[in-house]
């Protein structure tokens, strides 16, 4: 098993890369190679050209401030999952990278290239949406911020141009007092997520939801928020009829199709107890 | 009959691309000059003749390749060579003592019968061994060494001697009371 035949390059700026991806339509970044690599030697992807990005200078940071964690795209998953300070600043990051693949993977994966490949089971691009971040995205005229309901379109499909390569990812930090959670279920621990549900709410001085974001991933082509589950929350004291009723209103998203891990129900009735956990934990979590 | 005349034109050499790598495996430094895609455990098992290193499912899920890059455990069957360029790699050849006495891992994993047709071993090693020399605090509840043992497949042992010898590994490494 060997990849086809494609030529290497490992420009040393983000100019230079962007240059080589606008010459050649065939070709494609290498990261950290973790969805890549494996894609190449089952030739389910034969790119003409290799751009090899890890050499370019100023893009592994981690960083917080501005209300936000930055994220270059070569920073790996294990050095975020294991960055104190972007744990602090919004613990939701961590909690759901102990999910993401093994460590050996993990320690060469990177974040920025999980939410480029954006297979939509996969944890990172659900935590973008969850969020509310963004991607900082580098073309030829210049740079833009994608957010993240307007990055993912479809299985490993996203907005952003041939032409384009991601710089940075940004994770706004958790609102004060509030709390979240991640609740993933897989049949084997490091698999994509059959289906998973992520939360993040705060409480106002009566211990009504104040504020509340729900978000899901492996139920659809896509990682999606949860409108109308968080509608049904919004306001109430979060007795246990209102988590089942947004529990049962979020399956409603649920579309992907039956497969050898579960079939459509199955995926379904998982699906709504992971929401009804998630906002549990995320409500006790609540200050 | 001509049959037995017919004669395969192979190519002697093929027209990939090419590219120098400078990388240490095992202390020593290794210059090459290989195919862009040449995949980083075919170098060293084909180019080096390390063959210690094994070759599962190549798409990263089993494990048996892995090594360990700069102190870290990585999938060398998910890595090309060229990624590797001016890194250092450590693999399993580099355990035993010249004599042939056993790294304390290999020896726990022989003590409690953590293997039995070996083709994980290797990987398994260079994974824990990752985990033990790190800085970092190594959780030995029966989760913690799970969750270091999840990305490496055996379909021998069932796991709980391979458990076993990462603790005794961890207990003959650390540094005892008294000692240096
Ligand atoms: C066994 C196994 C299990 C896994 N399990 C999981 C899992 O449970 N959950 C999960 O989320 N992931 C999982 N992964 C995938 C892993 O998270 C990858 O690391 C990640 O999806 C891709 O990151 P990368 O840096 O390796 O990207 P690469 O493989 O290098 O690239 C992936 C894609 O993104 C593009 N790309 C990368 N960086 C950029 C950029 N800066 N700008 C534009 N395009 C870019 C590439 O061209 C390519 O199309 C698993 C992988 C393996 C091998």
């Amino acid at each position: 098993m060997k990849p086809s035949l494609f030529d290497y390059v490992a420009p040393r700026s983000v100019d230079e890369a962007i240059s080589l991806l606008k010459e050649d339509s065939g070709a494609m970044i290498l990261a950290g190679g973790q969805s890549l690599i494996p894609a190449m030697n089952m030739r389910l992807a034969s790119p003409s050209r290799l751009i090899d990005i890890q050499n370019i200078p100023g893009l592994a940071h981690i960083t917080v401030g501005n209300g936000k964690i930055a994220v270059g795209a070569m920073a790996r998953h294990r050095e975020v999952e294991l960055h104190d300070g972007a744990a602090a600043a919004n613990p939701v990051l961590r909690a759901a990278l102990g999910h993401v693949a093994h460590i050996p993977i993990r320690n060469r994966g990177t974040v920025v290239g999980s939410l480029c490949h954006a297979d939509a089971a996969a944890e990172m691009p659900m935590i973008l949406v969850l969020t509310g971040g963004s991607v900082l995205v580098a073309g030829s005229d210049g740079r833009r911020e994608i957010a993240a309901q307007d990055f993912f379109q479809f299985h490993m499909t996203t907005s952003r141009q041939p032409d384009e390569m991601v710089v940075e990812a940004q994770f706004p930090v958790l609102p004060p007092g509030a709390g979240f959670a991640f609740e993933e279920f897989t049949r084997r621990h490091g698999d994509y997520a059959i289906a998973a549900a992520g939360c993040i709410l705060t409480r106002n001085g009566a211990g009504a939801v104040a504020t509340v974001a729900l978000a899901a991933c492996g139920v659809s082509s896509k990682p999606l928020r949860l409108f109308a589950a968080e509608q049904i929350l919004a306001g109430t004291r979060l007795t246990a009829a209102d988590i089942k009723a947004a529990g049962d209103a979020a399956c409603a998203v649920v579309t992907a199709p039956g497969d050898m891990h579960a079939t459509a129900g199955y995926r379904k009735h998982l699906f709504a107890s992971l929401v009804r956990r998630a906002v549990e934990k995320a409500a006790a979590r609540a200050q | 009959m001509a049959r037995g005349k017919i004669k395969p034109k192979l190519p002697q050499s093929s027209d990939d691309p090419r590219v120098s790598v400078k990388l240490t495996v095992n202390g020593e430094e290794v210059t090459r000059e290989v195919s862009v895609r040449m995949l980083l455990s075919d170098f060293l098992r084909h180019e080096l003749g390390l063959t210690g290193t094994h070759v599962g499912c190549e798409h990263g899920i089993c494990g048996a390749c892995t090594i360990v890059m700069d102190g870290k455990a990585a999938r060398s069957c998910l890595t090309f060579a060229v990624q590797a360029s001016g890194r250092e790699i450590r693999t399993i050849e580099s355990l035993a003592d010249p004599d042939g006495t056993l790294h304390p891992l290999q020896q726990a994993f022989q003590d409690c019968h953590g293997l039995q047709c070996g083709y994980c071993t290797p990987g398994m090693i260079m994974n824990i061994l990752s985990h033990l020399e790190s800085d970092a605090e190594i959780d030995l509840s029966d989760a913690g060494v799970r969750e270091i043992l999840a990305g490496n497949l055996c379909r021998c042992t069932g796991y709980q001697n391979i458990i076993a010898a990462v603790r005794r590994a961890a207990d003959h490494m650390a540094p005892k009371a008294g000692q240096e």
